[in-house]
This record gives C-alpha cells, sequence and structure tokens, in this order.
C-alpha cells in the first residue's frame, strides 16, 4: 500500500523532516510513525474539520481590507530540544544586543564614537526618530517584544534573516494554532512531549507590568489597536482577551497634563502601560503625522513625563532596519563580549562603489531588499526575476543604494505539507517571539513557522499567500527544571489524602418505576386487543 | 401543578446541567492530557474520576475509562449520554407543560447521540462536547424564552442551580485535592467558563485564592457557587410563598430552603481565609448540602407514594 509520505522528493535543500528518503530525523520519528498509516483521504477529512474549527472561531487576518481565514497546515513542525536550545540562547542574545544598542541611539551613543557602527546608518534611517532621543523607558526595556525571523539553510543551520522589534504579529496564530491541533488530531500528541505555549499572555502581562512607570502599585495596561481593519486585529484582540486588559482605540485615549487616560462609563481612568500596535509615525499627532486619527495626542509627551510607558517603545524601528542588521553580529560581540549564537545570512552592503558595481553585475544572483520593507514587500529575488525586473531594479539601485540590501539566496528548508491530499516539500521560515521583562529574555518554545504554499515559493508572508504550521518543541524526558511558577500569596493546595474516604456519588434521580411501566404498557397492548 | 410533572422539571434542570458541566470538564481533561507534556495521565484520570463520584483504582484509569464513564455509559445518570437521556426520559412525561420548542431540542439532542459518538470516536471527543454545550445552552435558552414564570420554571431553575452548585464545587475539588497531578487554576477557571471573566475581573495573573474565591463567592459570575445557591434560594422562597398561604413568621418554611439559605450564608459571612483553609472539607460539604437538599425539595413537593398493587387474595 503506498503511504503518505511515497514519493516525496527531497531537493538541494535541508529538509525538516526527513534526512535521507524515507528515514526521518529523530525529533520526526513519531510523528512519522503516526502519520504514515494514515490515508492521504483521512488526512484531508482531517484537514477540512481543522479550517472549520478556524472558521468558526474567527481565526483571520485581513488582506486588502478583506477578513480571511488564515491557512493553517496540518503537519505540524517539530523542532527538538537541543536543536532549540541553540535557538533560546540566539535569539535572547540578540535582543540583549539590540537593546542595549537601542539605549546608545537615544543615549550616549558611545557606540558611535567607537566606531562599530556609522552614525550616517541611523541617522538616514526612516525610523530614527529625534523625538524619542533622551526618552529612557522605566526599567529600560525597549524591545519588549520582539520577533526575530529565521530560516534554515542547506547545512541546517539557523540564520537570522530579519529582527522585528516595532510590533511583531503572528503570536496570537501560535496560540490558536496549538488549541486547534489538540482538538483535531489528538493522537499526534499522544506520543510526544510538547512545550506549552499557552502561557504567552500571561508572560506578556508580567513584562508590560514591570515596565510600568515607577510607584504604580497596580499597573493599568492597555492595547492600542488601530481598529477592525487592521491586519493584525484579531490578534489585538486574542491579547487584550487573554491578558483581560482594554483593548483600545486612539479615539478612546485622552491624555491631559501629561497624564493618559481612558474614557470609561465611570469617568476617566488612568492607563500607564499602552501595548500600542500602531506605528510610530501614527501614533501622536503632536509629534509624527498630524493627519493621524488613530493615535492619541500627547501620548509621547506624557512618556517622557515618566506617566505612562510606551511599549514597544518609540523609535525602534532603527535597530531592525535591514541595513543595520548587517552589523548586529558586531554589536554581539561589543555589548557582550560573546560570539553570535546565531548566523546572519550573507550580506552585502550597499555603501562604497565597488560593491555596489559588483552587485549590479550579478542582480541576477542575489536577493535585493529594501531596507525599510516589510511583509515581502519590494523583494526582488534574482535568479526568479525576468529581464525587466531586473533592469528597473538595477535603476532604483543605482539611484539610491541606501535604501537597499543584497544577500546571497538561501535554499529555505523544506517541510512536510498536506497539499491537494498528497504529502509535499514547502519551504518554511521561524519567528520564535521573545518578551523582555527587564531582568530576563524569555523565549516562547515553538513560534510561528510560516510555509509558502504555491510551490517552489520562498516568501512566506501571509500577505503573500502564505500560510502556518502549528511548531512544536519537544521537552526533554524529563523536565530539566519545572515550569515557573508564579509566586503565590496564599498555597490553598491539599494532597489526595484530605480525599473523604467516599467522595459524594452523584444524586440518582427518581427510578423509573418499572411496575408502572410494565402497566402502561400492558394497558396499551390490552386496549389494541379489545378493539 | 402535579408533583410528578414538577419533579421531571426538576430533573431535566439538573440533568442538563450536569451533562453541560461534564462536557466541559472533560473537554478540559482531555485537552491537558495533550497539551501538558509533564502530565502523569493515570493518576490524573483516577483523581477525575473519583471526584465525580465513580473511583476506579489507578492502574486501569486512562482516557478511554474516564470517556466511557464520564461521556458515554448509557445507564449511568453521571455520563453525557445517560444525563441527557434521563432528561429527555423525564421530557417526554411532563410534555404537556414543557413547551414545544424544549421537548424537540431535547429530543434532536437525544437522536444526534449515537451519531455524535461516533464522529467522537473518528475524530477526537472535542465536537461532541462542543455540541453538548450548545444543546445544552439551547435548552436553557429557550426555557427562558418562551416558559412563564410560574412553578414549572421555577423548578427547572431550582434543579440547575442546586446542580451547578455541585459540580461547581467537584471542579473546584480536582484542583484542591489533586495535589501535583492537579490541573492548573487556568484550566479550573477555564472549566467552568469562568476563565475570561475572572482575567477580565482581576485583570492579571491568575493567583490560587482569588480563583477559588471567585469560583466559590462571586456574586455577579452565574457558575459560582455562591450566584447559584442564591438563586436556589429564591426559587425557593417563591415556590413556598405559593404553597403556604399566611406568611411564615418564624424562619423560613421548607426544609431544603433552611439547607441552601444555611449553605449561603455560611459562604457569605465566613472570612475568606477561613473558608480556604478548610477548603477541602467545605467542598464536600457543599456537596452533600446538594444531596440533601435536593432530598429535601423531593419529600417536600414530590412526596412520592409507592404504587399500589392490590394483590387479589388467593382463595383457599
Amino acid at each position: 500500500m503506498a503511504d503518505l509520505f511515497d514519493g516525496y522528493p527531497l531537493g538541494q535543500q535541508w529538509d525538516e523532516m526527513f534526512g535521507s528518503a524515507g528515514q526521518p530525523r529523530a525529533a520526526y520519528a513519531g510523528l512519522f510513525t503516526s502519520l504514515q498509516p494514515m490515508a492521504g483521504e483521512e488526512l484531508s477529512a482531517r484537514a477540512d474539520l481543522l479550517s472549520q474549527t478556524y472558521r468558526d472561531a474567527g481565526v483571520t487576518f485581513a488582506h486588502a481590507g478583506e477578513e480571511q481565514p488564515f491557512p493553517l497546515d496540518i503537519v505540524p513542525r517539530v523542532i527538538g530540544a537541543e536543536e532549540w536550545d541553540v535557538i533560546e540562547r540566539g535569539v535572547a542574545q540578540r535582543v540583549l544586543a539590540l537593546e542595549a544598542f537601542l539605549a546608545e541611539v537615544y543615549g550616549a551613543g558611545e557606540v558611535f564614537a567607537d566606531r562599530i557602527v556609522p552614525r550616517s546608518v541611523v541617522s538616514t534611517s526612516a525610523h530614527f526618530h529625534r523625538q524619542a532621543h533622551g526618552l529612557v523607558p522605566p526599567n529600560g526595556v525597549r524591545v519588549h517584544v520582539s520577533g526575530i525571523d529565521l530560516v534554515r539553510d542547506e547545512a541546517g543551520d539557523f540564520r537570522v534573516l530579519e529582527d522585528n522589534l516595532r510590533s511583531p504579529s503572528g503570536v496570537s496564530y501560535v496560540i490558536t494554532n496549538r488549541a486547534a491541533m489538540s482538538q483535531v488530531l489528538p493522537e499526534l500528541f499522544a506520543d510526544h512531549r510538547i512545550q506549552p505555549v499557552d502561557d504567552y499572555p500571561t508572560r506578556l502581562l508580567a513584562a508590560l507590568k514591570a515596565s510600568a512607570p515607577a510607584n504604580v502599585p497596580d499597573p493599568t495596561v492597555v492595547v492600542l489597536t488601530p481598529g477592525v481593519y487592521n491586519s493584525a486585529y484579531f490578534e489585538h484582540a486574542l491579547l487584550a482577551r487573554q491578558m483581560g486588559v482594554e483593548l483600545v482605540e486612539g479615539r478612546d485615549l485622552v491624555c491631559a497634563g501629561n497624564q493618559v487616560s481612558m474614557r470609561t462609563t465611570d469617568g476617566q481612568r488612568r492607563v500607564d502601560v499602552v501595548y500600542r500596535r500602531i506605528d510610530d509615525e501614527f501614533l501622536d499627532p503632536v509629534h509624527f503625522r498630524p493627519d493621524s486619527v488613530i493615535g492619541c495626542a500627547g501620548l509621547l509627551n506624557a512618556a517622557r513625563a515618566g506617566r505612562v510607558t510606551i511599549a514597544n517603545a518609540v523609535g525602534n524601528g532603527v535597530a531592525d532596519d535591514k541595513l543595520l542588521y548587517t552589523w548586529v553580529p558586531d554589536l554581539v560581540r561589543y555589548y557582550l563580549g560573546e560570539e553570535p549564537v546565531l548566523a546572519n545570512a550573507d550580506t552585502y552592503r550597499l555603501d562604497d562603489e565597488d560593491t555596489v558595481r559588483w552587485v549590479l553585475d550579478r542582480l541576477d544572483q542575489l536577493v535585493l531588499k529594501p531596507v525599510d520593507g516589510s511583509g515581502g514587500k519590494g523583494i526582488v529575488i534574482g535568479p526568479r526575476a525576468d529581464d525587466q525586473a531586473l533592469a528597473e531594479l538595477a535603476v532604483k539601485v543605482r539611484a539610491r543604494p541606501r535604501d537597499w540590501i543584497a544577500q546571497k539566496p538561501i535554499g529555505l528548508s523544506t517541510c512536510p505539507t498536506l497539499i491537494g491530499g498528497r504529502i509535499a516539500p514547502r519551504h518554511v521560515d521561524l519567528r520564535p517571539f521573545a518578551i523582555n521583562d527587564g531582568s530576563k529574555v524569555w523565549v516562547l518554545p515553538g513560534g510561528l513557522t510560516r510555509v509558502a504554499l504555491p510551490e517552489g515559493e520562498l516568501v512566506v508572508n501571509s500577505s503573500q499567500g502564505g500560510g502556518s504550521k502549528d511548531t512544536w518543541v519537544l521537552s526533554r524526558p524529563r523536565p530539566a527544571s519545572e515550569p515557573e511558577q508564579v509566586p503565590e500569596l496564599t498555597r490553598i493546595e491539599f494532597t489526595a489524602a484530605d480525599l473523604p474516604d467516599e467522595p459524594p456519588a452523584q444524586d440518582p434521580g427518581p427510578l423509573n418505576d418499572t411496575v408502572v411501566g410494565q402497566s402502561q404498557q400492558q394497558q396499551q397492548q390490552g386496549g389494541t386487543a379489545g378493539c | 401543578m402535579l408533583s410528578r410533572i414538577a419533579e421531571s422539571l426538576f430533573w431535566i434542570g439538573r440533568y442538563v446541567e450536569r451533562a453541560d458541566d461534564t462536557a466541559r470538564i472533560l473537554d478540559v481533561h482531555t485537552q491537558r492530557l495533550v497539551e501538558d507534556p509533564w502530565i502523569d495521565e493515570r493518576r490524573a484520570c483516577a483523581n477525575l474520576l473519583a471526584l465525580m463520584g465513580s473511583p476506579c483504582p489507578e492502574e486501569e484509569a486512562d482516557t478511554e475509562r474516564v470517556l466511557a464513564t464520564l461521556a458515554f455509559e448509557r445507564d449511568s445518570p453521571s455520563s453525557i449520554v445517560g444525563a441527557l437521556s434521563a432528561a429527555r426520559e423525564n421530557a417526554r412525561g411532563a410534555r404537556e407543560v414543557l413547551s414545544g420548542e424544549i421537548w424537540e431540542s431535547l429530543n434532536v439532542t437525544h437522536n444526534a447521540l449515537p451519531q455524535q459518538r461516533t464522529m467522537a470516536r473518528r475524530y477526537g471527543p472535542h465536537a461532541l462536547f462542543r455540541f453538548v454545550r450548545e444543546r445544552s445552552a439551547m435548552v436553557f435558552g429557550l426555557a427562558d424564552s418562551t416558559m412563564s414564570r410560574d412553578e414549572s420554571w421555577l423548578f427547572l431553575v431550582l434543579g440547575r442551580s442546586l446542580e451547578r452548585v455541585d459540580m461547581t464545587a467537584r471542579i473546584i475539588s480536582t484542583r484542591v485535592l489533586a495535589g501535583d497531578a492537579a490541573p492548573s487554576w487556568t484550566l479550573v477557571l477555564r472549566s467552568t467558563g469562568a476563565y475570561e471573566p475572572y482575567l477580565r475581573t482581576y485583570r492579571g495573573v491568575v493567583d490560587s485564592s482569588r480563583a477559588a474565591e471567585f469560583l466559590l463567592l462571586d456574586r455577579l459570575f452565574p457558575r459560582s457557587v455562591f450566584a447559584a445557591l442564591d438563586q436556589a434560594e429564591s426559587c425557593l422562597a417563591e415556590l413556598e410563598r405559593s404553597t403556604v398561604r399566611d406568611t411564615t413568621r418564624i424562619g423560613v418554611a421548607g426544609e431544603a430552603h433552611r439547607i441552601v439559605g444555611r449553605a449561603r450564608t455560611l459562604l457569605e459571612y465566613m472570612s475568606t481565609p477561613e473558608l480556604l483553609s478548610r477548603l477541602p472539607a467545605r467542598l464536600e460539604e457543599l456537596q452533600r448540602t446538594c444531596s440533601a437538599a435536593s432530598a429535601a425539595v423531593s419529600s417536600h413537593f414530590f412526596t412520592e407514594q409507592a404504587p399500589q398493587v392490590w394483590v387479589p387474595e388467593g382463595v383457599a
């Protein structure tokens, strides 16, 4: 009998599941055994159920103003415990270095004096905001939440593709993917020990509270959303709901005398921390775009006065700029005195005439990325572009080389994916999410695996027809340390010894009286016979 | 109204609520087995079975056993299928006072059970639990919008409230008594549908004493023990008013009212630390209170007489 994985092609790229044909890697052994005996139709039926679950729950993203379901592939991606250790260390290290860098960009700037990074890189960045200079957040954290995009190269090593330090989205899908998968395919989970992801909102809330202005005993946190038409609105609502905080729009906030408040039925209530999911440019019409109607006028001044914390901080974009990206390994060495755990993709800066010329000669072999683009917009993949696109690109690059970086194409790793009732390889990336609460950088075990559903496609963004996969991080057979418990004031735990000897049974209800029942039946039969 | 009909309504309320709560508990339990990598399945299952009043030795306890006992067992009033069948049987005998819509809703639920069961075998039990939750909500929603607020309504709600007290107490016990195999408070809150209301109330981390307090004492959350006792008490007060012509001068008229009222005041006037420090005993007490109240309601309102069978004397 042909099994699900028959004829699964292995290409040049690293495949997440198979080392060689029919031989699953260690982390995938359990999954392979569970999936292999399933028929394609069976799996397709489950996949339909899965997407039904998503439609019912309203898990969507809005693309071009329309709400669309976010496709979730049924085959999970598995990451072994050792592999995860590397990612966890690498991501935390990177966040710490970038955090230190941002403190200098908006502070003393010794990193420029030490000639690690040229000052011009920062001052020419569209995301550098003078308005944020000298604004020191209460617990020093600027990157409360970050998403570091990773890909796996041909050798199987994870490399950083970009950093997202402004408002990375996608974490809601990590949470909903897990819930949906465990409902639809519980048997797949049976043989695995998978680290849970559902404490993310709790961690986030704790980090946000920790960042509140000093001397606020019980800080009020709000999530600031642009509104229901935003592409990530689903996520904003989910996070607010699971943290139990208010989801506000700009018009719900009012700032007077450097105090931010929200309008409630009880009058105005003080707000201490704003977890904003609005871009800097729209955040505060006083300092940024005056035509913004989704921000709150005066917010930045209130933050400067130390009355409110904005998370993530204003001006973070300067550190996730694709040009600065090329210096991050140097920043890691400079600030932490360590070698970077995760390497960058091979990248060329177009900062001197020779490199520009060298790159222009090889446009058809390189990937060109606009430095301030996001969501896969404007990326040109040389080997796949036609002559006209390359010619247009050459004009643009020659005109403004500062706007571009060039990378050697990485053969993104592939992962088995259900396509039309068959399992086929599709390219994936990984976005782990990190939360910095000021004392520790915590990396959510899992993260968002995005998969490019069209065959051979390398851009995995959801806005470009991408889907996602549930991402499993296997835990070690015995937990190295118990999952950290939040300290509780009163412990009210008891043990089975406190169980009553005979636990009360449930009340059985009146007995169906058989005597009456039989009589009723006889009566009926007797009646019929008599007619 | 007829005692027999009143009794049916009372038990429809209890059975439907029981099915609903059991579905919630099992949904969270099965999800937890899947998602929690460090769980000891047998112990968790054995604990759950014990606390639901159907103990089983630990080496035999597993998910299969839990589902068989608490979801599919046809003849046990403690399982979802059993409770829903019993609710439908009771409704069959009380069709003239139930609105047609309620009867139909219960009947459709009952008829769909075999198919739901097959689906649960194929695709996992989650869909069944959701079905049961939705159908229970439908039955009570229809009752709410199509029944007059007369005695029949009061008996239905009385049954539902007493069952709710019992089940919420059992759910809290799953956390309090199970030691290290216990579900987290987040899960306990989720299995009563209280997680999001809790988060919106306390805006923060789930803390054990606050969660216990919320489930036991919250006045505004309808599934808390206190709110359910309060509702049962007001139903009883109404029912007694219609049976006792002159005003009661001392105390309350009925034994059931006294039992429920005492439990309610105990919760209301005991300080939280005092309550929590002897929580296991309190929870067991609450469960026994429900049985006692239920028995008192039966003997007061449903005075049953054993069917009299005339046995003709044999001719010598």
